[in-house]
């Protein structure tokens, strides 16, 4: 079950409003309060300038496909289920140079497990959208033409 | 003519001059600490140290085997340094340099540094534990199912084939040479087991685009090696192998196993590493006889030969070709032993005293002339690496 999944802690303060944005349908990233570079994963420090000062800024949340693997067993039983399936790293079409990993789906509620292997590509374009698990939101990503 | 940072460092000033180990295998029945003290024991023996000369331990931060326990076990006297090294397999090389750093510079006279693990243990595969929320780097990658070390390495590899042309043809390469070494190694789990290019080729995939072949065995077992200074091995009876340099390695904005989110993760760890162990050395790649390359997973070889400056960026699959790693006739022939994909699994560790061995000149597939043998510790995370020479 899909509900078995390993979720993230909401909560971790450095993370939080990260996972925030996700319950709201939103893909933010951390921007530094002072020079305004990006990162990813969100951190205490800014690693151009050392601001501790910290926004979170949506994102268009279009991107490509960066890399991605097909995982058979032996898997954790809550995903061995859904094997083979795919997780892909996408870079985001606003900063190539931030990237998040995810699964490639057909829509929000699609089975990590559905999308013809075969057919998946480094540098297919792929936008986000919102699974729901428990009290978290997976962001994963849908084709686009 | 030496200049002056020459003179600052560690360069022949201590030997490798003890090495044991264990058997190796799978649900081994004696304990981690019994496996840890046994081989510690074997390489005090060989290079005839009483246990009362040793005052320096180091080992892995992994290593569940305490410094106080293996003392109270093979009887050491004044332990006056110890000291451990993190990121699992990139620890090896790192806990034999910082041994010899310490005898360098006075803080001990002899130390043992060692390994231990039984696979069995379930804290041993920290992958396979659950329960709890993800906090850290894992919320990042683990809700999304890359959830074991073949699954982050794998992503990597479909990345370094896109861009640089690598064929699983190429990882083949490298499989079938380690199990070729492993199969002249009676030592070796996988002494008795042939792998041909069809078995690779038809074997299960694990996490595509990486298929069984391409990971390291799991292995109980242990292994330890004696450090002293150049001076005392002189007085041995083993022929020492010297450190001739030693250094460890994280690139910039590096994040440990899933490093992918920087701009550009396939430049890794060996890239900072192999910068300073070739600017400590009077030797460079073209002088390396032999090779023990970190292999926990196939793809780790490419980027290593090319991280430590065996060939150009991108060329290290091409550089597999024509059975260039293979002994006896491959220009590099590497994992002399088996390495961790056919030899055993033990984070590595094998690899140090293999490297040892090519130096004495005891390999089960002997290079001629070995007198510059490298050994580096895991690509993918913080790692280190180690040159021996035959001469201080
Ligand atoms: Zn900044």
């Amino acid at each position: 079950m899909a509900d078995d999944f390993l979720l993230p802690d909401i909560e971790d303060p450095t993370s939080a409003p990260f996972w925030a944005g996700t319950g709201r349908g939103e893909l933010t990233v951390q921007a530094c309060g002072s020079c305004g570079r990006w990162r990813m994963p969100p951190r205490p420090m800014c690693p151009h300038c050392r601001s501790l000062e910290v926004e979170w800024v949506p994102t268009s949340g279009r991107a490509t496909v960066w890399s991605f693997v097909i995982a058979h067993p032996p898997l954790l039983p809550a995903y061995a289920e859904f094997a083979p399936y795919n997780v892909i790293t996408v870079m985001l079409d606003d900063d190539p140079r931030i990237r998040f990993v995810g699964n490639l789906v057909s829509g929000p509620d699609g089975s990590i497990g559905e999308i013809d292997a075969t057919t998946i590509v480094i540098g297919e374009p792929v936008e986000v959208v919102f699974t729901r698990i428990d009290d978290v939101t997976l962001p994963r990503w849908v084709r686009r033409s | 003519m030496a200049s002056p940072q020459a003179a600052k460092s560690i360069r022949g000033s201590t030997a490798i001059v003890g090495i044991g180990q264990t058997a190796f295998g799978k649900g081994l029945v004696d304990t981690e600490l019994s496996l840890a003290c046994q081989a510690v024991s074997l390489a005090l023996d060989d290079a005839g140290i009483a246990p009362a000369e040793i005052d320096g331990l180091a080992s892995f931060t992994l290593e569940h085997d305490r410094e106080v326990d293996l003392a109270r076990n093979v009887g050491l006297g004044d332990i006056t340094w110890f000291s451990q090294v993190g990121y699992g397999g990139g620890a090896a090389c790192g806990v034999v340099g910082q041994a010899a750093m310490a005898v360098a510079t006075g803080q001990a006279n002899v130390v043992v540094a060692w390994r231990a693990r039984k696979r069995a243990d379930p804290a041993s595969r920290p992958w396979a534990q659950v329960g709890g929320r993800l906090a850290g780097n894992h919320q990042w990658t683990r809700p999304f199912g890359l959830l074991r070390p073949v699954d982050e390495i794998a992503m990597l590899t479909r990345r370094y084939m896109h861009e640089f042309g690598a064929t699983r043809d190429h990882l083949a390469n490298v499989a079938l040479a380690f199990r070729k070494h492993a199969n002249a190694n009676p030592n070796a789990a996988m002494h008795d087991k042939i792998l041909t290019r069809d078995q690779y080729l038809a074997a299960r995939w694990i996490s595509e685009p990486l298929c069984l072949f391409d990971n390291c065995l799991e292995t109980d077992g242990a292994l330890a090696v004696v450090i002293t200074s150049a001076e005392r091995a002189r007085d041995l009876a083993t022929t020492p192998a010297y450190i001739h340099a030693f250094a460890q390695g994280i690139p910039p904005q590096h994040q440990t196993m899933t490093n992918y989110f920087n701009e550009d993760p396939l430049r890794g760890p060996a890239w900072a590493c192999a910068s300073r162990l070739w600017r400590n050395a009077e030797v460079t790649p073209a002088d390396v006889k032999v090779a023990q390359l970190y292999d926990a997973f196939s793809p780790l070889i490419p980027l290593s030969l090319e991280g430590y400056g065996f060939c150009e960026r991108g060329e290290g699959g091409p550089f597999t070709d024509n059975g260039n790693l293979e002994w006896p006739d491959g220009g590099l022939p590497t994992n002399t032993a088996g390495g961790g994909m056919s030899e055993a699994y033990v984070h590595g560790f094998n690899l140090v005293i293999e490297g040892v061995r090519q130096i004495r000149g005891t390999s089960t597939s002997q290079v001629d002339g070995a007198d510059v043998s490298l050994v580096t510790s895991g690509e993918g995370v913080p790692t280190s690496a180690l040159l021996l020479t035959v001469d201080a």
